[in-house]
C-alpha cells in the first residue's frame, strides 16, 4: 500500500513529489497487517492509531473500519508481538495477518477501473440525456443537427471507453464460437453509436446516442454490483485464510529461530509446542505428547506420539513440545497433497450452467433472429431502402432491452448475499445460492461440524467426592483438552481442592502426584493400567485401587439441534458421514433424529457416499470441516464449512460460515429458493417489457425516446424487485 | 437562442469538472474505507490542521 493510503492527508497524494520524499526517507520501513475485529467506532479509530503511534518502532498507522484492519508501517526491528500487546494494552483485541495472503485484495484494481468507466457513462449519458430532451421537445432543423454532433462527440468517445469490458468479453465468446450475453450488448451498443452516426452525417430526425449510453451506463452498474459482491466475499475468506500466519519454530544449532513455513526444507529440525499445528510431514525426534488428528480424519480420540511416530501436516500438538525431523515440506506434504486432489476433482460448481448463462443461450441467438428478420422483411417492403430497414433493426436490438437482463442477476444475487452476509455467511462463489436452491439432501460432517470439537465430562457424578476431588487436582496442572475438561466439569459441581504432592505431568502420558501418602495417576489407559475404552475416556488410578474411567462427549454445536429440524421440516433428507468411531456417531445421530449415517470412513469413501447419493438424483449440500472432507466437498452439488475449517476445507466449500451457530444453514436454503425465484422473476419481466415494445419496434413506430423509457423502466422494476429480498 | 452557445459549453465544462474531481478520488483511494470515513469525522482530532 502506497504512503497515500497512510497518510489521512488527501493533499499528499495530490502532491507526489512530498509522498517520493517520505518514501525516499524511509527506505527500509516493514508494512504489517493487523485484523481488529471488535473496533465498530470513531474513538476506536483515535484509540488504536493513537496507541500505535505512540510505540517508538511505529512510523505510520492507518485503521480501515470497513475491512476491520490497520495497516501500519513500522521500522524493520519491529516484532509484530508487540504491537499486538500494545493494542491488547489498549483494550482492543488483535491478530496478525499474513501480508503475503491478503496483498491480493489490498488492492481493488479490477473495482477501481469498473467505477471509472461507469462514472465517465453516466456522465455522458447524463449530458447526451439533456441534448437528446431538447431534440425530443421538438428541436428542428440546424439546432437539432448540433445538437446532434455535440452528443455524438460525447458519446463516442465513451462508448470507445466505457463498454470496453464488454467488446472484450464479447470478442473472447466469439473466438471460441459460443454466444454470451455480451454479443447482443455489444452488436446494440456498436450498431446504435455507428447508426446514429450515419443519421447525423445526413441529418436525419432520429439518432440512438443517448441509448447507447444508457445501456452501456445500466449495465455497467449491474457489473459493478456483481464485483462489489464477490469483492467482499473473497476479502473476508483471504482474511480467514491469512489469520493462520505461516511460520514455524525451526532449531538451528538447538538455537530457536522462527521462520516461514515454506523456507523450511526436507531434514530441518522443527519445534512444535503444545497447542501449536503441526507445519509439515515428519518424523518425531524427540518429546512425548498427544496428537488431535480429528480435522484430518475426523477422530476424536488424541493419538499418543513418541520418538520414530509420523506426523501429518494439519495435526495439533496438544501436551508436550515435540521437535520433528522434516520429511516433507510445502508442496510435497500430505496437505498440500490433499488439495491438489482436490484442485484435480472436477467439481460440480464447474458443470453448472447458471441462469444468466441459460437465458443467455436462449436470449442472444433470438435477438439476432428478430433484428435479422426485421432488417430483411423491411428491405423487401420499402423495396430496398437499406437506410431505413436498419435503423428498425437497430430499434429492436436496443429496445429489446439486454439492459434488465445484465441487472436481473447481479442486483439479486447482491441483495441476497449481503443479507447472509449479516447473518453470518459468507457466500464465495457466483452461482453458488442458485446451487444452494436446488438442495434436497443435507450431509453433515461430525467432529468440528455438528460438534465443537470440544469434549465434555459426562460421567461425573458417578465418582466418590474423594475421587472428584484427586481428579481435579490434577486435572488442573494440565492444558490438555481432556483435563481442561473435567477440571471444569468438576468446579461447576463445586468440587473443594485437595493438596497434590509432586504434581507433575508426563507429556503424552498423563498427570500424577502423591495424595495422602497414595501415587495417584489420570492419563491414558495404558499408563494408568485400565482398559481402553471405545469412547474418549481419561483414566484415573489412586493408590492400588482398580482405575476408574471418566467418560466424555463431544458437545453439540450451537444450532445443530434447531438447524437439523428445520432442514428437515423444509424436507431435506438429513444425513451424518464421519470419520469417526461407531459408538459416537450413533449416539450423536440418536440425540439429533438423524436416521442415516455413516462411521468410520476414509476420505476416499465419504467422497464416494456423495457420488453415490448425486447419482441417484439427489441434489447434495455438504457441511464440513475438516482435511478429510475436502474431496467430499467438492463432489457435492454445494458445499458449507465453518470458519474453523482447516483452509483446505475453506477453500474447497462455495460458502463459509463465519459465527459459531448452524442455525443459518436453514435459512440460507430459504433465501436461496427466494433469490432463485427473483431472479426468475426478473427474467420475467424484462420478457414482460421485450413483449410489449418489440412489436412497436418490428413495425417501425419505435423513437429514441421509446427506447429510453422502455430500458429505464425495466431497469428500475428489476432492480426494486431484487431489493424485496433484503 | 445564441444563448445556447455559451450555456452548452459551460455545462459541459461544469460537469467535467465534476468528472475529474472523481477521478481524482478514485485514484487517491477515497472509496476503500467507507465506514471509516462516516465515523472519522466524528473525532475531533486533526480538525484545526491537517494531519501532517
Amino acid at each position: 500500500m502506497s504512503a497515500a493510503a497512510i497518510s489521512a492527508c488527501p493533499a499528499c497524494s495530490a502532491a507526489p513529489s512530498a509522498e517520493a520524499l517520505a518514501k525516499a526517507a524511509l527506505p527500509q520501513d516493514v508494512n504489517v497487517v493487523l485484523s481488529l475485529p471488535t473496533i465498530h467506532c470513531a474513538g476506536c479509530i483515535a484509540g488504536v492509531e493513537r496507541a500505535l503511534l505512540r510505540h517508538s518502532g511505529v512510523v505510520g498507522a492507518r485503521v480501515n473500519l470497513t475491512l476491520k484492519r490497520v495497516n501500519i508501517e513500522t521500522y524493520p526491528e519491529v516484532d509484530t508481538s508487540e504491537l499486538i500487546a500494545v493494542l491488547s494494552e489498549a483494550g482492543y483485541e488483535a491478530h496478525e495477518l499474513d501480508a503475503g495472503t491478503i496483498s491480493a485484495t489490498a488492492t481493488d484494481k479490477a473495482g477501481r477501473e469498473i467505477l471509472t468507466r461507469l462514472a465517465v457513462s453516466g456522465f455522458a449519458m447524463m449530458n447526451v440525456m439533456m441534448l437528446s430532451i431538447a431534440v425530443w421537445s421538438g428541436a428542428e432543423a440546424a439546432t437539432r443537427d448540433l445538437f446532434h454532433w455535440i452528443s455524438a462527440a460525447i458519446a463516442l468517445p465513451t462508448i470507445a471507453f466505457s463498454a470496453q469490458p464488454f467488446f472484450r468479453n464479447a470478442w473472447i465468446a466469439l473466438s471460441a464460437r459460443r454466444l454470451n450475453m455480451d454479443v447482443p450488448i455489444s452488436l446494440a451498443i456498436l450498431l446504435a453509436g455507428g447508426m446514429s452516426l450515419f443519421e447525423t452525417f445526413h441529418s436525419g430526425e432520429q439518432a440512438y446516442f443517448d441509448a447507447a449510453l444508457s445501456l452501456t451506463f445500466f449495465l455497467l452498474a449491474g457489473r459493478y454490483l456483481d464485483h462489489r459482491t464477490r469483492a467482499v466475499a473473497r476479502s473476508a475468506a483471504e482474511e480467514l485464510a491469512a489469520l493462520e500466519v505461516p511460520r514455524a519454530t525451526k532449531l538451528v544449532d538447538d538455537v530457536e529461530v522462527v521462520t516461514a513455513i515454506a523456507s523450511l526444507a526436507v531434514g530441518d529440525l522443527v519445534l512444535v509446542k503444545p497447542g501449536g499445528r503441526m507445519p509439515v510431514d515428519g518424523v518425531v525426534v524427540s518429546g512425548h505428547s498427544e496428537i488431535d488428528r480429528s480435522l484430518l480424519t475426523g477422530e476424536t480420540i488424541p493419538v499418543f506420539a513418541k520418538p520414530g511416530q509420523d506426523i501429518s501436516a494439519g495435526e495439533v500438538n496438544l501436551t508436550g513440545p515435540l521437535t520433528l525431523r522434516v520429511t516433507a515440506a510445502g508442496e510435497d506434504s500430505s496437505l498440500h497433497r490433499m488439495a491438489d486432489l482436490v484442485a484435480m476433482a472436477e467439481s460440480a460448481r464447474n458443470k453448472y450452467t447458471s441462469l444468466a448463462d441459460k437465458a443467455a443461450q436462449i436470449y442472444a441467438p433470438g435477438v439476432h433472429l428478430l433484428a435479422l428478420i426485421a432488417f430483411i422483411a423491411w428491405l423487401f417492403i420499402t423495396g430496398g431502402d437499406v437506410r431505413f430497414a436498419l435503423n428498425i433493426a437497430v430499434a429492436v436490438l436496443i429496445i429489446t432491452c439486454p439492459c434488465a437482463l445484465g441487472l436481473a442477476v447481479p442486483a439479486v444475487t447482491t441483495a441476497a448475499s449481503g443479507r447472509l452476509f449479516r447473518k453470518g455467511m459468507l457466500i464465495k462463489h457466483g452461482t453458488a445460492l442458485e446451487r444452494l436452491a436446488e438442495v434436497d439432501t443435507v450431509v453433515f460432517d461430525k467432529t468440528g461440524t455438528l460438534t465443537e470439537g470440544k469434549p465434555v465430562l459426562i460421567n461425573a457424578e458417578s465418582f466418590s467426592a474423594e475421587a472428584q476431588q484427586i481428579a481435579k487436582a490434577l486435572s488442573k496442572g494440565s492444558a490438555h483438552p481432556l483435563a481442561k475438561a473435567i477440571a471444569s466439569a468438576l468446579s461447576d459441581r463445586g468440587v473443594c481442592d485437595i493438596e497434590v504432592a509432586n504434581l507433575r505431568e508426563v507429556p503424552g502420558y498423563g498427570m500424577e502426584g502423591m495424595v495422602n501418602g497414595q501415587a495417584v495417576r489420570l492419563g491414558r489407559a495404558a499408563w494408568v493400567g485400565g482398559d481402553a475404552t471405545s469412547t474418549t475416556a481419561s483414566h484415573l488410578k489412586t493408590g492400588d485401587a482398580e482405575p476408574l474411567s471418566f467418560l466424555f462427549e463431544d458437545n453439540l454445536r450451537l444450532g445443530a439441534q434447531s438447524a437439523v429440524e428445520a432442514l428437515r421440516t423444509q424436507g431435506k433428507s438429513v444425513q451424518i458421514i464421519s470419520g469417526d468411531s461407531e459408538a459416537a456417531v450413533a449416539s450423536l445421530a440418536a440425540k439429533l433424529g438423524v436416521g442415516t449415517w455413516m462411521a468410520e470412513t476414509v476420505p476416499q469413501e465419504k467422497a464416494e457416499a456423495i457420488n453415490s447419493l448425486t447419482a441417484s438424483g439427489a441434489k447434495v449440500l455438504m457441511v464440513g470441516d475438516g482435511l478429510n472432507d475436502t474431496a467430499a466437498l467438492t463432489a457435492a452439488h454445494v458445499s458449507m464449512s465453518p470458519a474453523t475449517a482447516l483452509d483446505a476445507a475453506r477453500v474447497a466449500s462455495d460458502i463459509v460460515l463465519l459465527g459459531e451457530d448452524l442455525e443459518p444453514i436453514a435459512e440460507a436454503l430459504h433465501t436461496a429458493q427466494k433469490a432463485t425465484r427473483r431472479i426468475k422473476e426478473n427474467f420475467g419481466i424484462a420478457a414482460l417489457y421485450n413483449l410489449i415494445a418489440v412489436p412497436i419496434a418490428l413495425i417501425g413506430l419505435a423513437t429514441p425516446l421509446a427506447a429510453a423509457l422502455a430500458m429505464s423502466l425495466s431497469s428500475i422494476t428489476v432492480s426494486l424487485n431484487a431489493l424485496r429480498l433484503r | 437562442m445564441e444563448m445556447l452557445a455559451y450555456l452548452i459549453p459551460i455545462s459541459l465544462f461544469l460537469g467535467g469538472v465534476g468528472l475529474l474531481a472523481f477521478f481524482w478520488t478514485v485514484k487517491s483511494r477515497q472509496y476503500e474505507d467507507p465506514d471509516g470515513d462516516s465515523q472519522r469525522i466524528l473525532s475531533d482530532e486533526w480538525d484545526d490542521a491537517p494531519r501532517p
